[in-house]
């Protein structure tokens, strides 16, 4: 008896990885599950963006030169899914398993068999959902918003498929969501009340609570869609006295949430970020929360400024437009806090920076592209063009993308023990950043000169722009090719890393050791303002 | 130093601005109707206000980017926080929101200004095409007609030199008249659709089983040309939308011609037609209304769209042919074309499809068969 608890005993000490893809298959350990995670994204974010290039090739010209219109309608939808549920958000759930039990101090997440669980469904979910595309008539083919009839009555018989693979990626996130919601209320260091939370901590929280809160009106969309296809409902069908528009307010009460979803931890990033490469503390802390948590409950009473053109009463056109424009205000007080750290710091200039400071920058312009959107008699002029695919663009790829890769190199010596080379970074950045202005700035003027999105040819005015923005669209593909050259090379070779390996770093997750031991905090740390508020 | 900063900043900020204000090919329209002119205008007027909260703010980045760098040798400053300033830019920019409220609401307001039309139009966005019904008691509404793209396959697979108006050329334009409040009654058959003549500002969605409103006055005469924007299936992109706006008295006239010409010729409609004028009437049909899903060839898309040549349906029996097409197949992409064409142009395509592709029915399809069958039901 004594011997089995001794042998159990010594078990916890050596208690490393697991050999071997068991590691990988059954680990419930928060890093690993974060590195799958993070690869898992970047291989979807590989696979989304060679169908965007696709998309851009047949768009370098005008006539149809690569592919069909079916299939080009298949590229635009697939790579719509495959970045927002496949790239972006895996991503982040990444971040959240490595940093969230490190920056409050907790040992792991709260469930760890949990966490497996959700993230070893998403390979089926996506692979589901590719194997669409070599099915007899094709994978989905009717936009990433699938608006009813198109997905339903219309839609390629592969429809259903698409419909399980999104309840089980909603399923995935909905319990990756209470996880760290559990982790963050549940297993901070005694000392660290939620106004000392860490920034990226608090967004979050916040992004779980919205994802709760959306993922399940997803779910019944499309599980109305499912009855519509088999069991000859009619939720959506204007013929059998269904509604179409009603898709459109259902899938947006999910879909505008869901963009904050995909910017908020986005926010949380470069509030660490900024303040660690400015060697000043991040500004208007409290501000800053609250400027979240504004945005996240606007959130929620804007979504029809998506639908601005479907034919809704006046009153509901002002005050959709009203409550958009408001938007602007919490946003524009993250920016101007972030500003202002920047102010009379000492700034040097790291990759990790760099992104951060694009990020401002681009996001910001992305954010006023916005509030000419939520214009709605404007609107009406840009809806449904190229303006629209340059402004979601402009906060999703400098946005919600530059923000994953600015933590992946801040982060990088903290999870590897190694420093990525800096040259090799900056000349990703610059590859990126030039990439991804080339290839979306010209897009706001094709589609104020009136082109539509979605179409696989256009009138010949808009021939410049396109090649423009192709020849951008390669440049940025490339340069992501780069990066995983950069992240394989470092990983391999770099030099050592300090346990504190910026100057300015501040968080609990900087005392632990560079690598962080596989198993950290298994004892509380002790929570010191001057770390945790930095 | 900090002056000839800002001098370049202001000096970027105006060549920007006033580039994009002129060239036209890079900014919205400005139109030919009131509305799109206000349209315009506010879209300036939010542009120029954006442009120079910008420059303020991302010059204080770049500034500070620029001056607080450590490789100056400057020591971090220790400010953290600023209740004042917190609500200077809390309460500023709410202010400038409400700057730009009031123009939008204006003008949004003056678009929902419909009623008191001289004339109204009903339009019905088909996959992929669109129908313009002349909503008209003293005529009981019998002009209607499909708008259909006209640029030929061989542009758009680059076989043959591209048009100037490439994918923005219909068979027939829908034509209206100059200074007269025209209301546009907008739904749809299958999809949603949405339409948009970008000169004239205005857009809505095409929706099944809604009637959407949208008016404009035109002032001045001219062809003018939108596109669908509503994905809406393979052909989304070549379904545009051509307007010819005519000086009144013309327009008057012209409606009055078209309206005889189709009278004459529904009186005409039950002729019985020859072997040859079936093959080439139901050609063109057949290339107009059913080759976007089965193609010119007639081999469909497999799985979604069924091949013609070959098909049991082409080479089965007559009725079950002609009744399929008139009446379509519910919950399928297959209309109902009775409601589309008239019995002259369903004989003709049905006769066609029973005697191209390689099917060699060799029986013959008349109008009368389409008129008794029809009534028959
Ligand atoms: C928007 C796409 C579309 C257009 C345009 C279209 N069809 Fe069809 N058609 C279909 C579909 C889908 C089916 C299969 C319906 C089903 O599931 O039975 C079909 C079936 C048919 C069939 C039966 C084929 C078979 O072997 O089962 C015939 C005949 C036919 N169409 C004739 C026409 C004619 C004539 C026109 C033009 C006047 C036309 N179609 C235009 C989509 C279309
Ligand atoms: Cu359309």
């Amino acid at each position: 008896m004594s011997e089995v608890i001794h042998a159990d005993h010594h078990d916890d000490h050596a208690h490393g990885p697991a050999k071997g893809l068991k590691r990988w298959l059954f680990t419930t350990n928060h890093k690993d599950i974060g590195t799958l995670y993070l690869w898992f994204s970047f291989a979807m974010f590989l696979i989304g963006g060679v169908l965007a290039l696709v998309i851009r090739a047949e768009l370098f010209q005008p006539g149809l030169q690569f592919v069909q219109p079916e299939f080009f309608n298949q590229m635009t939808t697939n790579h719509g899914l495959i970045m927002v549920f496949g790239a972006i958000m895996p991503a982040f759930v990444g971040l959240a398993n490595w940093l969230v039990p490190m920056q409050v101090g907790a040992p792991d997440m709260a469930l760890p068999r949990m966490n497996n669980l959700s993230f070893w469904i998403l390979p089926f979910a996506f692979g589901m959902m590719i194997s669409t595309l070599f099915m007899e008539g094709g994978g989905p083919n009717f936009g990433w918003t699938f608006y009813a009839p198109l997905s339903t009555t219309y839609a390629p018989p592969s429809v259903t498929y698409f419909i399980f693979a999104v309840h089980l990626m909603g399923a995935s996130s909905i319990m990756g969501s209470i996880n760290i919601i559990a982790t963050i209320l549940n297993m901070r260091a005694p000392g660290m009340t939620l106004m000392k939370m860490p920034m990226f901590v608090w967004t979050w929280l916040i992004t779980a609570y919205l994802l709760i809160a959306v993922m399940p009106v997803l779910a019944g969309a499309v599980t109305m869609m499912l009855f519509d296809i088999h069991f000859n409902t009619s939720f959506f069908n204007a013929a059998g006295g269904g509604d179409p528009v009603m898709f459109q307010h259902i899938l947006w009460f999910f879909g505008h949430p869901e963009v904050y979803i995909m910017i908020l931890p986005a926010f949380g990033i470069v509030s660490h970020i900024i303040p660690a490469f400015a060697r000043k503390r991040l500004f208007g802390y409290t501000s800053m929360v609250y400027a979240v948590a504004s945005i996240a409950f606007l959130s929620f009473i804007v979504w029809a400024h998506h639908m601005f053109t479907v034919g809704m009463p006046l009153a509901g056109q002002l005050f959709f437009m009203y409550s958009t424009m408001l938007i602007a205000v919490p946003t524009g007080v993250k920016v101007f806090n972030w500003i202002s750290t920047m102010w009379r710091g000492s700034m040097t200039f790291e990759t990790p920076m760099l992104f951060a400071i694009a990020f401002v920058v681009l996001f910001t312009m992305g954010g006023f592209s916005g509030l000419m959107l939520a214009i709605t008699p404007v609107d009406y002029q840009y809806h449904d063009t190229y303006f629209v695919v340059a402004h979601f663009h402009y906060v999703l790829v400098p946005g919600a993308l530059f923000s994953i890769i600015a933590a992946v190199y801040f982060w990088f010596p903290k999870w590897t023990g190694k420093m990525y080379d800096e040259t090799l970074g900056k000349i990703h950045f610059w590859l990126s950043f030039v990439g991804v202005n080339v290839t979306f700035f010209p897009q706001h003027f094709s589609g104020l000169a009136g082109m539509p999105r979605r179409i696989p040819d256009y009138p010949l005015q808009f021939a410049d722009f396109n090649m423009i923005s192709s020849v951008g669209a390669f440049i940025f593909g490339l340069s992501q090719v780069f990066f995983l050259y950069v992240i394989i090379k470092s990983i391999r070779s770099g030099a050592p890393a300090a346990d504190r390996s910026w100057e300015g770093a501040k968080g609990l997750e900087w005392t632990l050791p560079s690598p962080a031991p596989y198993h950290s905090f298994t004892h509380p740390p002790v929570v010191k303002d001057e770390e945790v508020l930095g | 130093m900090k002056h000839q900063l800002l001098r370049i900043f202001g000096g970027i900020a105006a060549l920007l601005s006033a580039g994009i204000a002129t060239a036209d090919e890079l900014n919205l329209r400005v139109g030919v109707t009131d509305i799109s002119r206000q349209v315009y205008d506010l879209h300036m007027t939010i542009f120029l206000i954006c442009v120079a909260i910008g420059v303020v703010v991302l010059g204080v980045l770049f500034w500070s980017v620029f001056a607080h760098r450590k490789s100056k040798g400057v020591e971090p400053a220790t400010f953290h926080e600023s209740t004042k300033l917190e609500l200077a830019w809390t309460i500023v920019p709410t202010l400038i929101l409400i700057v730009m409220a009031i123009p939008a609401t204006q003008v949004l307001v003056a678009m929902y200004d419909t009623g008191g039309e001289d004339m109204s139009i009903e339009v019905r966005g088909y996959q992929w095409k669109w129908q313009y019904k002349y909503l008209d008691d003293d005529y009981n509404n019998t002009l209607s007609f499909f708008s259909v793209m006209s640029t030929p396959r061989d542009e758009i697979y680059n076989q043959s030199a591209k048009a100037e108006n490439y994918l923005l050329e219909v068979d027939e334009y829908l034509r209206i008249p100059t200074n007269r409040k025209v209301r546009f009654l907008i739904t749809a058959e299958d999809v949603i659709h949405a339409w948009w003549v970008p000169d004239f500002g205005i857009k809505r969605d095409a929706v099944p089983g809604m009637l959407n409103e949208l008016w404009t006055i035109v002032e001045e005469p001219g062809i003018y040309r939108g596109q669908c924007t509503e994905l809406c299936g393979k052909d989304h992109g070549f379904m545009p939308i051509v307007l010819e706006v005519m000086p009144e008295a013309e327009f008057d006239a012209w409606y009055a011609s078209r309206v005889t010409s189709e009278s004459v010729r529904q009186e005409s409609i039950a002729d019985a037609l020859t072997h040859e004028e079936l093959m080439a009437q139901g050609e063109a049909v057949y290339g107009t209304y059913c080759a976007s899903c089965h193609l010119a060839n007639g081999e469909g898309v497999a799985p979604v769209f069924p091949a013609i040549a070959g098909s049991a349906v082409a080479q089965g029996p007559r009725d079950d042919h002609l009744s399929l097409v008139i009446n379509g197949v519910a919950g399928t992409a297959m209309q109902a074309f009775g409601k589309q064409l008239d019995s002259a142009q369903l004989a003709s395509v049905v006769h066609y499809q029973r005697n191209a592709f390689g099917n060699d029915v060799g029986d013959m399809s008349q109008p009368q068969d389409v008129i008794n069958l029809s009534n028959g039901q």
